[in-house]
């Protein structure tokens, strides 16, 4: 076959619904996307352990403490399948890993805002892992397999992660005047920010129209964000929180819920690196990674022995 | 049988793997590898969840206790008032309303994490104790701690079998995880005596068959660490003099903190639900 063909047939395949595995033919692009969108996932769950840890030792009670524990080891596990995902791609995961720490490859940035208080506990498993699930959802249908099937167990746990965001939630606004403040401070510092984890405005978006195309994305941000909206918006009300936009209000000819213009320059800083967290969680991912080295080597270099041994 | 001994043996039990827990917890995001931290919040949890049954068997025996019984079991006033005023007392009142001298964890659990080898190094020599105390707390007369340690032991079997294979590997690994391995076990020996060192709660107990004998571990305990050491071809680490006091509430200047960290919330917010 030609490289036209190779092509064609490729797109064929994509139009047909039919999943790209790792030994097909693909064009260097749509690898390059992947490889970019899986890692940079990957990267998110690591990173993202970090604002939730901040709180396994402090959480108020032993069983918020082994709930949260477990969760931040799940999203470790996401880590791990993703990484394992993205490496059929013909990248390791110590090249990506190097692409992180060096700064070449980005993360979610809501993970560059700082957890300040037990209620952003919730704020996090609730709008966080919300605004992912409403991203990661349709990535179960990602026409590339290895992806798609590592969405599958993500977003199993993730559903379960937002369950017990909103519990920690709904305990902190039935409880004491002092709790709900904490959890009305937690919602308004978290909303904007979640409402950015869906990617730029898609008239700005660099990357939306080649994925569509190629089904790698099956919504638009901006679609996907005006869903979290609509569903968050009755949430807040059952919380019996204020809304933290006073923007928002129902607007029945479009049926959906309208809200303010997000700050965009923000965004855009934060992705630059001037997050309030950012320096702080990358430095503490190249710490890990650093004083792991000599772990690591002690581990090669102890299978090598023993591989030497069995062969002996 | 005085229910005190039980609650108080409980008690010794379950703040020895609290506070490991606790420790091993702040591993969370930073292991060297990920699956390792996986592996390692895996064991971290687990001793939680035994911590929590522990816990709430202490607390079931406080609220069934005559008040005459429990007027003065804490020297922490928040917990002491709760029960003197008949409030029911949870898991959480038992680990966030004391403070460090009402604790009995051993010295070991409470040490530093240290780098990977002296985290190694301390679970090492606490689950091997840990697995032959569950082994042989599975006889107790008191069938809620028996049940306790069965279900525990299981757990425990999978956690010397990762600190082992942590010594080994480091120990035969490269010069630097040999000498780091080596320098960490030697750190954390003085640590190990008071294991093995009865106190008065564990004679009590031991005489109501509720408890075990724990000296009595103690030549299973050196045979079985020494077998590890020597395969991992490490020196068995020595100590002039072994460090005690934790399971009498004389703790080292850790565990303060430890708790100032862990039972905050409890403190600033008082008498919430969470």
């Amino acid at each position: 076959m030609t490289q036209v063909s190779f092509e064609a047939s490729f797109q064929k395949k994509i139009d047909e619904e039919i999943m790209i595995e790792p030994q097909d033919y693909m064009p260097d692009e749509y690898r390059k996307t992947l490889i970019r969108q899986i890692s940079q996932h990957a990267h998110s769950e690591i990173v993202g352990m970090l604002p939730e840890a901040n709180w396994i030792t402090r959480a108020p009670s032993l069983r918020r403490k082994a709930v949260l524990l477990a969760k931040v080891q799940d999203e470790g596990g996401h880590g791990l399948y993703l990484y394992s995902a993205a490496e059929t791609l013909g990248i390791t995961r110590d090249q990506m890993l190097h692409q992180l720490h060096t700064g070449a490859a980005k993360y979610s940035s809501i993970f560059n805002y700082p957890t300040i208080t037990w209620a952003d506990m919730g704020a996090i498993g609730w709008l966080v892992d919300g605004a992912a699930i409403m991203n990661q959802v349709p990535l179960c249908r990602t026409s590339y397999g290895p992806y798609a099937r590592a969405m599958v167990r993500v977003c199993k746990e993730e559903s379960f992660h937002q369950r017990q965001g909103y519990e920690i939630m709904l305990s902190l606004a039935k409880g004491t005047p002092v709790q709900k403040q904490m959890a009305q401070d937690a919602l308004n510092r978290w909303w904007a920010p979640a409402l950015m984890m869906f990617g730029p405005l898609d008239a700005v978006s660099p990357n939306t129209a080649k994925s569509m195309e190629w089904r790698i994305k099956r919504f638009t941000n901006d679609e996907l964000r005006q869903r979290f909206i609509d569903v968050t918006v009755e949430q807040i009300r059952i919380l019996g929180l204020e809304l933290p936009d006073a923007n928002i209000k129902w607007n029945e000819e479009r049926g959906h819920y309208d809200s303010s213009e997000l700050n965009w320059d923000e965004f855009w800083n934060v992705v630059k690196g001037n997050g309030p967290c950012n320096k702080e969680r990358l430095a503490t991912r190249v710490k890990a990674w650093e004083d792991g080295a000599w772990v690591r080597e002690a581990a090669s270099a102890y299978a090598e022995k023993r591989k030497t041994k069995k062969a002996a | 049988m005085s229910s005190i001994t039980t609650l108080k043996y409980t008690l010794q039990l379950a703040d020895n793997v609290l506070i490991m827990g606790q420790r091993l917890a702040a591993w969370c995001g930073k292991g060297p590898v990920l699956e390792q931290d996986i592996a390692l919040t895996n064991i971290s949890l687990d001793q939680i969840g035994q911590a929590r049954s522990l816990y709430q068997y202490a607390a079931l025996i406080i609220n069934n206790m005559p008040a005459a019984d429990k007027a003065h079991l804490f020297n922490a006033p928040l917990l002491q008032e709760k029960i003197n005023n008949q409030h029911t007392i949870t898991e959480d009142d038992l680990a966030y309303l004391r403070d460090a001298w009402d604790f009995r964890n051993c010295l070991l659990v409470e040490q530093e994490n240290g780098d990977w080898a002296y985290t190694v190094a301390r679970s090492f020599f606490f689950d091997r104790f840990q697995y032959l105390l569950y082994a042989a707390l599975q006889k107790s007369m008191d069938s809620t701690l028996a049940a306790i340690a069965e279900k525990s032991l299981k757990e425990v079997q999978y956690h010397i079998k990762w600190a082992s294979e942590w010594v080994i590997r480091l120990g035969d690994g490269t010069a630097i995880s040999k000498e780091k391995m080596q320098q960490a076990l030697q750190a954390r020996w003085e640590y190990t005596g008071e294991l093995f060192a009865m106190n008065a709660i564990e004679q009590a107990a031991m005489q109501a068959n509720i408890g075990v004998d724990v000296s009595s571990l103690q030549q299973a305990y050196q045979q079985q660490i020494e077998a590890i050491v020597n395969e991992a071809s490490l020196q068995m680490p020595t100590a002039a003099w072994m460090q005690t006091g934790g399971k009498n509430g004389v703790h080292t200047e850790h565990l303060g903190y430890i708790l100032a960290e862990m039972q905050y919330l409890q403190r600033a917010y008082p008498n919430m639900e969470w």
